[in-house]
């Protein structure tokens, strides 16, 4: 058991390395070529509309601004409104099971360096484990942390900084 | 089957540098070799030792150009030893006027001595200029290219030498010569530990607020020898330099995710320093180079990890279900201060080299985060978060809370060698930029360093050997 979790490791490491001499790993990495086969019977259009299954695009036109939840300066609980984008998430994972995704846990640039990343680790493993408790298998998601390393709101005030306190899931298969 | 997963680890250590983003590697350091000087001998009463450093301020020190005893080409200046001389005395020159004691007046504003005035000053002529010390020296290329400095302080007054002492170099060293010679009359004129001749690991960044590109770089004491040593491809973060100046432990993104490395600076080449798939952030040094704190996160809750230098199995100093993070020992080794949410907030806290005894100390309002114990065991400097960012030191029990900045972002304390300064980043409001910045004990005389690029994350090394 342990050797196969090692090799799988390994593998999966030795992928990521592979990746990174072609390019920066922290960028988003491009969409895949749809590589599964879709259950559906129906013969697929030759110029699909909308995103294919599999991207960050379609994840987000099914679930809105529910990729991404938001917490309270140095929280890390999951509160009402981050449960129901969380819910959406689940409902959406549920009906794509082919997809594994990352939760990228941020913070907002009020912290110490450190500190946040330790804190984007605890809002990433928070909304994971609430997705995991909705029926979500474990083993498809990736958790990353980022600290203040990647704001979105680029301002210093109460808004921003309330964007940035986050924790988004992004497609990464 | 652990034969394979070695041969596979290693080819993954063995990739491209490209995949590591690392740079060229620097080599390793040449030696400095104190070499014999002549003059007469300091034998006179220690003039200098002080404890108001006030009173030190006024006091006129002159350093004209370091002479030569004949003109030479050297790597280190291309119009030759005379112009290495008076580089020399403007790196002394610098030195000592930056860091707040002295008022020093340098070579362009001063006659140049000739060769055979080094070892025998114009007391008269220097005591009617209003000098009070005068520092004066030679320099001279050895037929093998490496350069032979010496250094001598006066006092004007006394017409007496108070210390001299001499080194060779080799030519791309010849800022570690000035920067000896400024320890050399720094400590002699305050009875202070030397701190001018160490070195500086710390962030380069560039690029927009949201796009912000971090690569590992080196310094001198003093700005000079800026160097990267990765590429910018993935973020690095929170360097540290070994005590023995032979390696960096930082932070790198470089396989997508928060990993410490053990990166070699005379081979180029990096490690990661626990095999594990958990994040590990925070990493630190034991003052003796033989074991290596870090944070690490298991399923978000992060704690302190104690591991050999050379490898093994990583030993769990904390365990709260807060983050606890960080850690600097006190410099003998036998206590940690660190910071932890458990009480709801972060806060600083001791506790032995061993993680027993954990107790919170900092009960001053607001919190404490990034404590980082003095090389000289007294005091502990860490980020005050009370509304802004600030830079304070306080005693070992939580006592005598100072705060020595006044930025709206001022984070990451890092002590000078001898524990008389400290270089923290400051980061602006809305922009994002941040550049590196010093102050002293007293708070009075602070200063950014000059950086090519925006700076954070400074770590300060020790002396070097």
């Amino acid at each position: 058991m342990n050797t196969k979790l090692a090799t799988i490791l390994l593998l999966a490491s030795a992928s990521t390395l592979a990746a990174c001499a072609k390019k920066a790993p922290d960028d988003i990495p491009p969409p895949p070529l749809e590589t599964t086969p879709t259950p559906t019977p129906t013969p697929r259009p030759t110029t699909p509309a909308g995103p294919a299954v599999g991207t960050q695009a379609h994840f987000a036109a099914a679930v809105g601004s529910s990729t991404t939840i938001y917490f309270d300066t140095d929280r890390y609980n999951v509160d009402t409104q981050d449960a129901a984008a969380l819910q959406a998430q689940a409902q959406y994972f549920a009906r794509y099971p082919q997809i594994t995704f990352t939760i990228e846990g941020h913070a907002d640039e009020r912290g110490t360096r450190e500190y946040n990343i330790a804190l984007g680790e605890k809002r990433a493993n928070a909304a994971k484990a609430y997705l995991v408790s909705l029926g979500v298998d474990g083993s498809r998601i990736s958790v990353v942390s980022y600290g203040k390393e990647r704001p979105v709101a680029l301002a210093s005030n109460e808004a921003a900084w309330a964007q940035n306190r986050r924790a988004a899931s992004v497609i990464i298969n | 089957m652990t034969k394979t997963i070695l041969l596979l680890t290693a080819a993954l250590l063995a990739a491209p540098l490209a995949a590591q983003d690392l740079g060229a590697p620097m080599g390793e350091d040449q030696k400095v070799e104190s070499v014999a000087v002549e003059g007469e001998d300091a034998d006179g009463p220690l003039r200098g030792t002080v404890t108001d450093e006030a009173a030190w301020s006024d006091i006129g020190i002159a350093i004209p150009a370091f002479a030569t005893d004949r003109e030479r080409p050297t790597p280190a200046n291309e119009a030759g030893t005379g112009a290495l001389g008076r580089e020399i005395a403007r790196v002394i020159t610098a030195n000592l006027r930056n860091n707040g004691l002295f008022k020093p007046v340098g070579p362009d504003s001063l006659p140049q001595p000739a060769f055979s005035a080094i070892r025998a000053p114009a007391y008269g002529a220097w005591s009617g200029q209003g000098a009070e010390m005068l520092v004066q020296g030679y320099v001279t290329a050895r037929d093998d290219g490496r350069l032979v400095v010496g250094c001598y302080l006066y006092d004007v007054a006394l017409q007496q030498q108070l210390v001299r002492e001499g080194w060779v170099v080799a030519a791309a060293d010849w800022r570690r010569a000035a920067h000896k010679c400024s320890d050399l009359i720094f400590s002699r004129l305050t009875g202070e530990s030397p701190f001018f001749d160490s070195r500086i690991a710390y962030i380069a960044e560039t690029g927009p607020k949201d796009r912000r590109v971090k690569r590992l770089a080196v310094m001198d004491s003093d700005g000079a020898n800026h160097r990267f040593l990765t590429l910018g491809s993935a973020t690095a973060l929170t360097p540290r330099y070994s005590p023995d100046y032979s390696k960096i432990l930082y932070l790198s993104y470089v396989d997508g995710n928060p990993r410490i490395y053990v990166y070699d600076i005379g081979s180029g080449k990096q490690t990661l320093v626990t095999e594990n798939r958990n994040p590990t952030i925070a990493p630190r040094w034991s003052p003796d180079g033989k074991s290596i704190l870090f944070s690490m996160a298991v399923a978000g809750d992060t704690d302190i990890y104690l591991i050999p230098a050379t490898g093994g199995t990583a030993k769990k100093l904390t365990d709260t279900p807060g983050i606890d993070v960080g850690g600097s020992y006190s410099p003998d080794g036998s206590k940690i201060v660190f910071e932890s949410d458990r009480s709801g907030s972060q806060q600083c806290y001791i506790m032995d080299a061993d993680g027993k005894n954990q107790k919170r100390i900092s009960f001053f309002g607001g919190r404490c985060a990034t404590p980082e114990w003095s090389p000289r065991g007294d005091q502990i400097a860490f980020t005050r978060i009370a509304g802004d960012f600030n830079v304070a030191v306080m005693n070992t029990s939580g006592g005598g809370m100072r705060v020595l900045t006044r930025g709206w972002q001022d984070e990451a304390p890092t002590w000078a060698p001898n524990g008389r300064i400290i270089q923290f980043f400051r980061t602006e409001k809305n922009t994002g930029r941040s550049g590196i910045w010093q102050v002293d004990l007293t708070g009075q005389n602070e200063r950014r360093l000059p950086t090519p690029v925006d700076a954070s994350d400074p770590a300060w090394g020790p002396i070097r050997p």
